[in-house]
Order: structure tokens, then sequence, then C-alpha cells
């Protein structure tokens, strides 16, 4: 290939793309092949590893509760930071935005402290239960462990997802929605037309982030309970784990290629959604280059 | 009155969100003996529930002191973590910064497919590519060192995904007036690209920082040694007469990405602007 002028960007691309290709990109190929071989990887067994893998009742389970988990905590982190997002906008001290933010800087294991001394069978939170005369909470096993995963899963990503809410709510100047006001927009109109055009990409960057960080629970669960934890919590990341310390490396490379497919195919929905242009555009609110834009390029 | 709820609401989530960090705090200048007898039960050894105390009533820096004098072993995974973040960030600002001005400023159809592959790559978790990435480490004979740990993250693409957005949004007017002027490409990326982008670029580190000195599962599969482990998959043990120390080591892992967090926090605001823009790919 003839690098032309308009393909100068490979420079500054490939340093970084290399190792990508070394540490993710070959590594993921080489699963693929794996996939389709046996243990040694000296012989082609076609789909057998697939197979054993749907079959596979710790494998169901994970997929099971890593689908419940990411079905609950996705949409719910994407509307509760939106909300979130906009009460703040409204607010006038601009400081309890950062306490949001806070949870990201503590590390897990010292997160693990104190969740063990507020979520333990005899912990605080059980404590303030039973002297309000309620029934104590397992939160550790069963179907608590679940939510109380969720929650610290919102716990820890919500103040991010907000500030970027934050972001895109603030790139929509206030003077637009009085000029909608006064052309007869109503509330309905206003939000559809104008607002929800305007956060998609922000939506779009949420959800992606989201999906990221809802791998990352494992490090609480992991820390908190270890490898193998209660079967509500059992997660794929679990089972990878588990089957890599036992070297069940058919397992292991089938059930990731099951998971980077639909990953895959993931990011694919989300990129088309993406590009769907709203149908109508009849009455388009622009943003004007006015004095704003002079003010910022004066600083600059 | 909704307007008024939602503005309680977030106050309390605000509240629980901070709290942890003062529980940790007031833990460590608790003496053990104070612990015990407020979160015993949790050990079992104890009848009844644990509670706790907004402060310490015999408040103490012994648990402190003794981590800092008498536990060499903190010493040598905070290094092995410091060591671990500071070269990860130095091999990003290296090789993340430009690929993520290249994936921004040039928008052919093969930047475009590069780009889909950057995010494909973000939103693989570890555990897909572990089995191949030990083996590609054990092949470079890196296991159980910490260049097992660092080569990986030093080409994460979550960086450049951050910092694509802050270069994207770059206005183009600026870029065209330096071309004119007769500035190479690689001069407005040094001298313009960058310095317009510092808080996008800032962003992604702080970003990252906080991601590294947490990390986790590397470490638990890549690392045999306890002493080349990072701080962060050190758990500190539940018993009765090392309570204190738990809450002192927590407070001390927890401090440095406080600090940085601290120091950061308005670039991690003003750093991801998102403008009305449509998605770029």
């Amino acid at each position: 290939m003839k690098l032309h002028k308009n393909n100068r960007f490979l420079f500054y691309i490939i340093p970084g793309m290399a190792g990508i290709m070394i540490f993710i990109i070959i590594p993921l190929l080489d699963v693929m092949r794996r996939s389709f071989m046996d243990g040694s990887a000296s012989r082609f067994v076609g789909l057998e590893n697939y197979k054993a893998v749907f079959v596979n009742m710790p494998f169901q389970l994970a997929v099971k509760n890593t689908l419940f988990f990411d079905a609950v905590s996705i949409p719910l982190i994407f509307v509760l930071s939106l909300l979130l997002a906009y009460t703040v906008s409204r607010m006038k001290n601009s400081l309890i935005r950062f306490a949001f933010i806070v949870p990201m800087a503590v590390p897990s294991n010292a997160m693990m402290v104190v969740w063990r001394m507020l979520f333990e069978d005899a912990g605080v939170i059980n404590g303030l239960l039973t002297a309000y005369g309620r029934e104590p909470v397992h939160f550790m096993t069963g179907e608590a462990a679940m939510y109380l995963l969720i929650g610290t899963y919102l716990w820890k990503n919500m103040g991010y997802n907000m500030l970027i809410w934050l972001s895109a709510l603030g790139s929509i100047p206030e003077n637009i929605y009085e000029a909608a006001k006064i052309d007869g927009a109503g509330c309905l109109k206003i939000f559809t037309r104008m607002v929800l055009p305007n956060l998609r990409k922000a939506a779009y960057i949420i959800t992606v982030l989201s999906l990221v960080n809802s791998f990352k629970v494992y490090r609480e669960v992991y820390l908190l309970v270890g490898a193998y934890p209660d079967e509500n919590i059992y997660m794929l990341q679990h089972l990878f784990n588990n089957w890599f310390s036992k070297l069940d490396i058919n397992k292991l490379s089938a059930a990731s290629c099951v998971t980077a497919v639909f990953l895959f195919a993931m990011l694919g929905i989300l990129l088309w959604i993406s590009k769907i242009e709203p149908r109508e555009k009849k009455r388009v609110y622009s943003f004007e280059p006015d004095d704003a834009g002079q003010e910022e390029a004066g600083e600059a | 009155m909704l307007r008024r709820i939602a503005k309680c609401v977030a106050v309390v989530w605000a509240v629980i969100c901070v709290s942890p960090i003062f529980i940790i705090l007031i833990g460590s200048l608790m003496g053990n003996a104070e612990l015990y007898g407020l979160i015993g039960s949790i050990l079992g050894e104890r009848e009844g529930y644990a509670s706790w105390r907004i402060m310490p009533q015999y408040p103490t820096f012994r648990n402190i002191v003794e981590l800092l004098l008498d536990t060499p072993e903190y010493y040598v995974l905070f290094g092995n973590s410091i060591k671990l973040t500071v070269t990860i960030a130095i091999g990003q600002l290296l090789f993340a910064v430009p690929a993520a001005w290249g994936l921004a400023r040039y928008r052919g159809r093969l930047g475009k497919i590069l780009y889909a592959i950057y995010i494909f790559c973000m939103l693989l978790p570890f555990q897909v590519t572990m089995l191949s990435q030990y083996i590609v480490l054990n092949g470079m004979n890196m296991i159980n060192t910490l260049w097992s740990l660092i080569l990986p993250m030093v080409f994460s693409t979550f960086p450049v995904f951050i910092m694509y957005q802050s270069f994207e949004q770059m206005p183009n007017e600026v870029i065209e007036a330096a071309k004119i002027d007769g500035a190479s490409g690689f001069r407005i990326f040094i001298s313009i690209g960058v310095p317009m982008s510092r808080e996008g670029i800032l962003a992604a580190m702080l970003l990252g920082f906080l991601e590294y000195w947490n990390m986790v599962e590397q470490p638990v599969v890549f690392i045999r040694d306890a002493w080349i482990s990072p701080l962060s998959i050190y758990l500190p043990e539940f018993a009765r007469g090392s309570l204190g120390r738990s809450f002192a080591f927590s407070l001390f892992s927890m401090i440095p990405a406080i600090v940085a967090f601290a120091a950061g926090r308005n670039a991690l605001e003003n750093g991801f602007s998102v403008d009305g823009g449509s998605v770029n790919d």
C-alpha cells in the first residue's frame, strides 16, 4: 500500500497498534484457533469444545448471572446518572459533583474492608435493621448478593457517567431553550428535538464505558469472597479464571470466543443505533457561532 | 417539590459516596480494643451486631505508626505499585497520545475501521485474552515480573478512547491556519494538538492511574511471588489483633489515589467535553 498524504496518520497509530496486535489481537486470534483444537492444540476437533461449553452447567449459570447483571445495572446507571446530572446542573454548589466521583479513587481492597464491616451477617447494616425491628439480610449469599453487587457498581461508576452527561448538558446553550419557547415549542418537543439529539454522543460513550466497567465488578467479588462466590454472583469472569487455573484450555478458548463474538455484535448494534438520524428535521436549532466562540478564541 | 426531593436524594447519595473514606480514616485512628468492641461480631467471636462511631473514643496513631515502622512488606508493595503506575503512564504518553491524535484528526475510511478495532479491544474483558496473553508474556520471559503487568497496560485502549474525544473536538480552523503558516504535521501535533487538549490527556492519565493503582485481575494471574505484587491485591487480614492495621493499610493504599484525584479533578470535569455532534464512525 502506497502511503498517500491522507494516510500519514498511520505514523501516529502504528506504534500503538503494534502493541495492540501483540497483546490483544494476536492473542485473540490464537484463542480462536485453540477453540477448534484439542487440549494440546495439536488436533482439529471442530465444534466439540463449543458443544462442551454450552452444556456446561457453570457456564449456563455464569451467562445467566452476567446477562442479568448487565441487563439491570447498565440501564439503571444510564437513567440514574442522567437524572443525577440534571439535578446537579441546577444546583449552585458545584463542589457536590466531586463527591460523586470520589468512589473511583477508593481501591477495591480498601473498599472491601468497609464493605465487610457494613454488610457481613453481623455487620453494621444488619445491626441497624434489627434495631428497627426488621429481619437481618444475608448480603453475601442468595439474591441479596446480586443486588449488593449492582449497588456497588452504581456506587463506583455513577459519578463519572454523571460528569459526561453534565458536559453534554452544558453544551446546550440556555438561550436556545428560550428561542424554542418563543417559537411555541412545548416541553416534550424541546426535550425530543433539542436536548435528546445533543445527548446522543454522550449516551453512546456512557453505554460503552458502562459495559466496560461492568466486567470489572469481578474485582470486588474476588476480593470480598474469593474465586468461588455464592452461585447468585458467579459471573463469567469467575468461570474463566477458574478454567484458567484448572488449565481447562478447551472450554476457556471456546467460551472466550463466544464472549468476543457477542461483544462484537453488541458494538455493531451500538454503532448502528448511534448512527440513526432523527427522522424529522423540519426545524433545526443549531448553535450560532456567537460571541461565546470568540471569547474562547481570545482566551487561547 | 419534585426538584427539592431530587436535590435531597442527590445530597444523600453524595454522603454515601464519600462515607467509606471517613469510615477508613476513623477506623485507622481507633485502637484495636475499641475496634474489637465495635466490629468484633463480624469475626464471629462476639454476639450481636457491629456498630460504628462518628469519632474515635480514644484516638491513637498507633496503627499508622505500626504500619509505617513495623511493616516492611508494605513499602515493598507500595514501591511495586508506584513503579507500575509511573511506567505505564510514561508508556501511554509515548504510544496512546499519538494514536488518539492520529485516529481523531484523520478521518478516512481506514481510520474509522481502526478506531472501531480500538473500541472493540476496550470492550474485551481481560479474561477473554488471559490465556493467550499469558502464553505471549511467558514467551517473553516476563511472567512473575512487573513487566507482565506494565507492557499490556501500556497498550490499553481505554486512554486512547478518552483522548480521542478531546482531540476530535479541536476546531479545524486552528489546524488549517497552522498548515497555511507552514507547520508540519508533527509540529501541529506537538505544539497545537497536545497543549490544546492537555486537560483531556490529563483526564485520561488520571483515570488510567486510578485504574492501574487498583489492578487486580492481572497480578492474580501473572504474578506468583508476593513481593512482586502490587498493593492492590493485598488483602488486609481481619483478626482480633490486627483490625487497626487493616484500616491503616486501607487508608494508606487509598492516599495516593485520593491525592491524584484531588489534584486532577478539574481535568476530569473539563477534559471530557462532549459536544452535540454525532458519533464519528
